[in-house]
């Protein structure tokens, strides 16, 4: 079981590392068309072969994960901040606060991510925008809800009363006492959510809601390679693998993480 | 008293959700006149649809009058695609793809998942324990659309087991109906059998590690008695909970799962109204599909006291 998260951590950093390099280096233009050479199979030139429009499908994976780490690291960033924070006054001050910011965050929750994203579209048009609003949102309520919980029991405990007693103010019993104690159980959810993210950021553009033609994002492409599948299933496969391998990393990260920040297990 | 402060629930998270998405319709850019007639029309004939349309009466009156309308089950027209259907006409010609696709996914995960996870429990730390472990990590992480693309490559055009084509009518061509949602669902299924078999192979070890197990054992009960009718029964009640919760992300999901076999489900239709802008259309399908979320969730509420006798007597 210990080598667990290692082997989700290699994946995830093979995953990074193909789109960091992106950034400043591809094989092919990512969207450069290239009528000639359409639908080819994979060769030593075209490593994953080419789509309809004869774009090399290897440059258009290595740019095509953008939009699904963005949704992912703000999602994350988001839930980690905003959601923590919403999580921390409802499960420390309690009361009439905690009552309204629950409600607040189990109405978000009850709501699916798709619906959001559709919701967000009707309103801001089709685009990694609503992508990111829908996948936010998602986010937030389920950081809050675990923040909440982790604080409902932590705050009774004794130490905690230890540092009330002492005469701690509130803001050092929530940010030096109880929140360093929550981060663990929070890292797990992080990468568990990050995993969702790019699921949900591919599925969304799959369905033709995120990122618009000619540029590339994993989900979209598959979109694209529906068309074509039977002649050319390369197109379909690879980025769908890529979006596999990214999600399973993640999972794996998370799972790896949480047997070995568990006390239990140790 | 137990079952109407639930259903009170519900009808008031229901009147909330049509508030909020009558307030964000209304909140967004484009006149849906200007949809309807086109940028080139006359101002006089925009004046005159809004004023059919009932645009030019104030946000409240408009709420007010799809409220009435939809108590009497008239959700307005279409003005897009599909303009002359009613919105209630298109929604109950896509309820008979989408309800039986959810059901019958639902159905193909707690068949795939409760034998394999109670398999998976009792042979707890063994390679094939481990095996269905990463099976089900693999499950969860791979996205159901791709899936579909590649299931329809291989078993529809490659092997020709399921017809690749549009799905017929139900009263055209029953068979032929059912046939077409099978493969879907079993694609839908599978990221939900994946996480349900890890919850039921944990319900089931913590089920197993009870005294009243001990007590059986000790008893001399076979060990499929114990774990059919003992272990199982008890573990029950999260796997039912668990079944529930995916459920509604199943028709979440069809929304996805319909787009890739082009099945014409309400998922189809949601999606399709909101990229033409069909603000009735997109009105009504969110509503239907928060409504049947919304009832499944009742469902299960009203299940649980008959499952498990303890929630029975807190009620």
């Amino acid at each position: 079981m210990g080598k667990y998260w290692l082997k989700g951590s290699l994946l995830v950093a093979v995953m990074i590392l193909i789109t960091i390099a992106g950034f400043f280096y591809t094989p092919y233009s990512p969207n450069q068309m290239d009528i000639k050479h359409q639908m080819e199979s994979p060769s030593s030139e075209h490593l994953l072969g080419t789509d309809n429009f004869g774009r090399d499908i290897f440059s258009r994976i290595m740019v095509g994960g953008r939009p699904a780490f963005e949704a992912g690291m703000l999602a994350v960033f988001l839930g980690l901040t905003l959601g923590t924070i919403w999580g921390a006054a409802a499960g420390y001050f309690r009361g009439w606060l905690e009552e309204i910011l629950m409600r607040m965050a189990d109405g978000l929750y009850s709501l699916p991510s798709v619906l959001m994203a559709l919701l967000a579209v009707t309103l801001l048009g089709p685009g990694q925008a609503s992508i990111l609003v829908a996948v936010s949102l998602a986010n937030i309520p389920i950081f809050a809800r675990l923040t909440r919980s982790l604080f409902l029991s932590l705050r009774e405990r004794e130490f905690i009363t230890a540092a009330r007693a002492i005469g701690s103010s509130d803001r050092r019993i929530i940010f030096r006492h109880i929140l360093p104690n929550c981060i663990s159980t929070l890292l797990v959810q992080a990468s568990v959510s990050f995993a969702a993210a790019v699921l949900a950021e591919a599925s969304l553009s799959y369905l033709g809601l995120g990122t618009q033609p000619p540029d590339a994002s994993w989900g979209r492409m598959l979109k694209e390679a529906q068309g074509f599948a039977g002649m050319a299933p390369w197109a379909a496969i690879f980025p769908g693998l890529a979006i596999a391998i990214t999600v399973l990393g993640f999972n794996r990260l998370g799972d790896g993480l949480r047997d070995r920040l568990d006390p239990k297990n140790q | 008293m137990y079952w109407l402060k639930k259903l009170m629930g519900m009808l008031v998270t229901l009147l909330l959700v049509s508030m909020l998405t009558f307030t964000a319709l209304y909140l967004i850019p484009g006149d849906p006149a200007v949809i309807i007639l086109g940028t080139e029309a006359e101002p006089g004939e925009l004046e005159l649809v809004r004023a059919q349309l009932g645009l030019d009466q104030p946000v409240t009156t408009q709420y007010s009058n799809w409220l009435s309308g939809v108590l009497q089950g008239d959700f307005g027209d279409s003005i897009t695609f599909s303009r002359g259907y009613s919105v209630t006409q298109l929604v109950v010609s896509a309820l008979p793809v989408t309800i039986p696709l959810a059901t019958t996914a639902i159905f193909f995960s707690l068949l795939l998942a409760i034998p394999l996870g109670m398999f998976a429990a009792n042979r707890k730390g063994t390679k094939l324990d481990s095996i269905i472990l990463t099976l089900s990590q693999v499950g969860l992480s791979v996205p159901g659309f791709w899936l579909g693309i590649l299931a329809i490559q291989f078993f529809a055009v490659r092997l020709g087991w399921f017809p690749p084509g549009s799905m017929p009518r139900w009263s055209n061509d029953p068979a032929g109906a059912a046939i077409s949602l099978l493969l879907p669902a079993l694609v839908l299924a599978l990221p939900r059998a994946a996480i349900l078999t890890r919850i039921v192979r944990t319900a089931m070890l913590e089920a197993l590690g009870e005294d009243y197990i001990r007590t059986a054992r000790g008893k001399g009960v076979s060990e499929w008695a114990i774990v059919s009718r003992h272990a199982l029964k008890n573990a029950l009640v999260s796997i039912s909970t668990v079944a529930g919760i995916q459920l509604v992300q199943l028709l979440a999901g069809a929304i996805v799962i319909e787009q890739v076999f082009s099945l014409p489900g309400l998922g189809r239709l949601i999606l399709s109204s909101v990229l033409v802008r069909d603000l009735p259309l997109v009105q009504g399908t969110v509503f239907t599909g928060a409504a049947l979320i919304l009832a499944v969730n009742f469902l299960l509420d009203s299940t649980y006291p008959l499952i498990d006798p303890r929630i029975r007597g807190a009620a």
